[in-house]
């Protein structure tokens, strides 16, 4: 799809004398402005722009943040507290930064639904999808190194706990994980020295995460988008340009989630937080119950699940890292699931899963809550590497429409489904 | 298919300039992964986190059944003065019956069996000296005041993930999978305990 002629005509002097020298405005014409896209996406094909929103407002915020944080162990709790009182508009942008987080989450895990529901990863996806997954990681890690930055007691508990788990490859080559973890903490233990270096990396990483994003639309704007048929484009009647048509609809859901953000930062800033990170961290003292921040959880009840402390890290990491080679467990020859009758019902099942194990995540690991938190781990696992290749060959699909504008127009080439107008024009 | 042959040729016999290309390439190879290592090892321990500090602490205001807890090289240690019912307790247990048979006492080999006496210094059974991480993932077990769960052994309940250790500090249930370290130590008086 790279290749389709564009239209773009450059009129002013300055415009062709920039045009034969570096085309730039020629690209971001072909790539975003006359771009074909599939003319029946619907509206979760708007969070890949969500999700570049949240991006950007993250880096913009972080940077102001860094202006005024000071990264030791001695000073990091109370300079947030100074950005939340003292600095001009350091409560706004704290909290922007603070609930940004969570949002981004919201928004990549829509994404990831829609693309596994839709089956977004399958020939020629295969490379876009794998990085996603890789986005997904980068952020994943992103957002841990910011979690402990306010050194708060779930701050200091959690870079404790997570970075234990690598101390897990003891039972495979003692003291190499005791190693692995020191070198990670700079000391025997979790200390400002930990801090500061988090903090050099939690910098870095959105900038790598920005570049993996810019493959990832190179990679998209390769293949072309996928749509709700799963089908490709075929014609010039399947597609519209992305301007004004997909880029309306990007903006029009942009302010409905902008509107959700804003409730957070104004109304509840500390909802989706915990109160004991508002205690300063405490290395003598554990809090009774650690939970991570939602976003983690069902990775957490994973992690909880398993009885043993090594095949509980491996199952963790294996139920992102297994992301990778959906695209060739799923055998279906047809890539949307709303043509796949039997495969639709597994895909909810698995969202279920999911839902629930975020829920086990936060609850103690004690009782019925280890039972189900079992039972919800197993079908992650039986979902990805034995419902998805099994039933993708067993299955028949339901009758695909011919081309996109079959789904859309019917047959005849006149728009289906739409009745006579709610209020008729009247001249 | 002569260009072919040509390259076939060339390849059979290493000539002067493959020499010098590899020559090239290995020099480099080896100074980026020396270049390397300063970037990765600045990341370890540094000299003053090194200094092994060792701390003496004054047990004799520690009453049986009480419990206090130290910071040394940053950790927490545990001190408990075990009543004699929890020593019995933790001395009628078989190592058989353990999860981890390894005494993990640094002043004993590897092998040592985590018998209750090879956990603590002959003559003063009572005192059981424990780092206290939890060995899953490193939080630190509740069972140090008197209104502490203790879990269903005892000794230690580390609430994050649910581990159980005795009233020898040795896990009995849960996902930790080693028992409770202890510490370099030794009684310098009576009633006073030099870690480290």
């Amino acid at each position: 799809m790279a290749t389709h002629e564009s239209t773009y005509r450059p009129t002013s002097r300055f415009a062709k004398w920039l045009d034969a020298r570096l085309p730039l405005p020629r690209m971001m014409h072909a790539q975003f402005v006359d771009f074909p896209t599939p003319r029946n996406i619907n509206y979760l094909w708007t969070t890949g722009g969500l999700l570049s929103f949240c991006l950007v407002a993250q880096i913009a915020t972080g940077i102001v943040l860094a202006m005024h944080f000071v990264p030791s162990a001695a000073d990091a709790f109370n300079s947030v507290e100074h950005i939340r009182r003292d600095v001009n508009y350091g409560w706004l942008i704290r909290n922007i930064h603070a609930v940004g987080g969570s949002m981004f989450f919201l928004a990549v895990y829509i994404h990831i639904g829609r693309g596994l529901y839709y089956g977004s990863y399958k020939a020629p996806r295969e490379v876009l999808w794998i990085i996603g997954v890789v986005i997904l990681l980068l952020m994943m890690a992103t957002a841990f190194m910011g979690y402990s930055l306010p050194w708060g007691q779930m701050s200091f508990w959690a870079v404790t706990v997570i970075t234990n788990l690598f101390s897990s490859v003891d039972s495979i080559i003692p003291g190499l994980g005791t190693r692995i973890v020191q070198w990670l903490w700079g000391g025997y233990a979790v200390s400002g020295t930990t801090l500061t270096r988090f903090y050099s990396l939690h910098y870095l990483l959105p900038f790598v995460i920005a570049g993996a994003v810019g493959l990832h639309i190179w990679a998209l704007h390769v293949v072309g988008q996928n749509n709700p048929t799963g089908l490709e484009i075929k014609t010039t009647s399947d597609a519209v340009p992305m301007a004004p048509y997909a880029v309306m609809k990007d903006v029009f859901a942009l302010s409905v989630f902008v509107m959700l953000f804003a409730w957070f930062v104004f109304y509840v800033p500390d909802y989706l937080g915990h109160p004991d990170n508002y205690v300063e961290a405490n290395p003598l003292s554990t809090p009774p119950h650690i939970v991570p921040e939602w976003y983690f959880l069902p990775y957490y009840a994973i992690l909880r699940a398993i009885p043993n402390k090594l095949l509980g890290v491996i199952a963790m990491f294996s139920s992102i890292l297994l992301l990778i080679f959906v695209p060739w467990l799923d055998t279906s020859r047809v890539r949307s699931a709303k043509y796949r009758p039997i495969y639709k019902w597994f895909f909810w099942l698995f969202i279920i899963s999911v839902v629930a194990l975020g829920y086990l995540g936060s609850k103690p690991p004690e009782g019925s809550y280890v039972f189900w938190a079992r039972v919800f781990t197993a079908y992650y696992f039986v979902h990805l590497l034995v419902v998805m290749p099994i039933v993708g060959v067993i299955e028949t699909p339901s009758k695909l429409p011919r081309s996109i504008s079959e789904a859309v127009l019917g047959k005849s080439g006149q728009p289906v489904n739409v009745g006579a107008p709610a209020a008729p024009e009247r001249r | 298919m002569q260009r072919e042959a040509d390259l076939a040729h060339t390849a059979d016999e290493p000539n002067r300039r493959d020499f010098i290309v590899i020559a090239a390439q290995a020099f480099a190879g080896v100074g980026a992964a020396m270049a390397l290592w300063p970037f990765i090892h600045q990341m370890n321990p540094d000299a003053s986190t090194q200094a092994l500090a060792s701390i003496e602490v004054d047990v004799s205001p520690i009453k049986e059944g009480q419990a206090i807890t130290v910071s040394w090289r940053g950790k927490p240690v545990f001190i408990r003065n075990r009543t004699a019912d929890e020593v019995k307790a933790a001395n009628a247990v078989k190592v058989a019956d353990l999860v981890d048979p390894s005494a993990r006492n640094d002043a004993l080999p590897e092998k040592a069996p985590a018998t209750d006496p090879n956990r603590t210094k002959k003559g003063k059974e009572n005192w059981l000296v424990l780092v206290g991480i939890c060995t899953h993932l490193g939080c630190i077990p509740k069972g140090q005041s008197m209104s502490d769960a203790k879990g269903d052994f005892g000794g230690w309940f580390c609430p994050c993930h649910g581990s159980h250790y005795d009233t020898a500090g040795r896990i009995r249930k849960g996902p930790a999978p080693r028992n409770l370290e202890v510490p370099p130590y030794e009684f310098a008086s009576d009633t006073k305990i030099k870690i480290g």
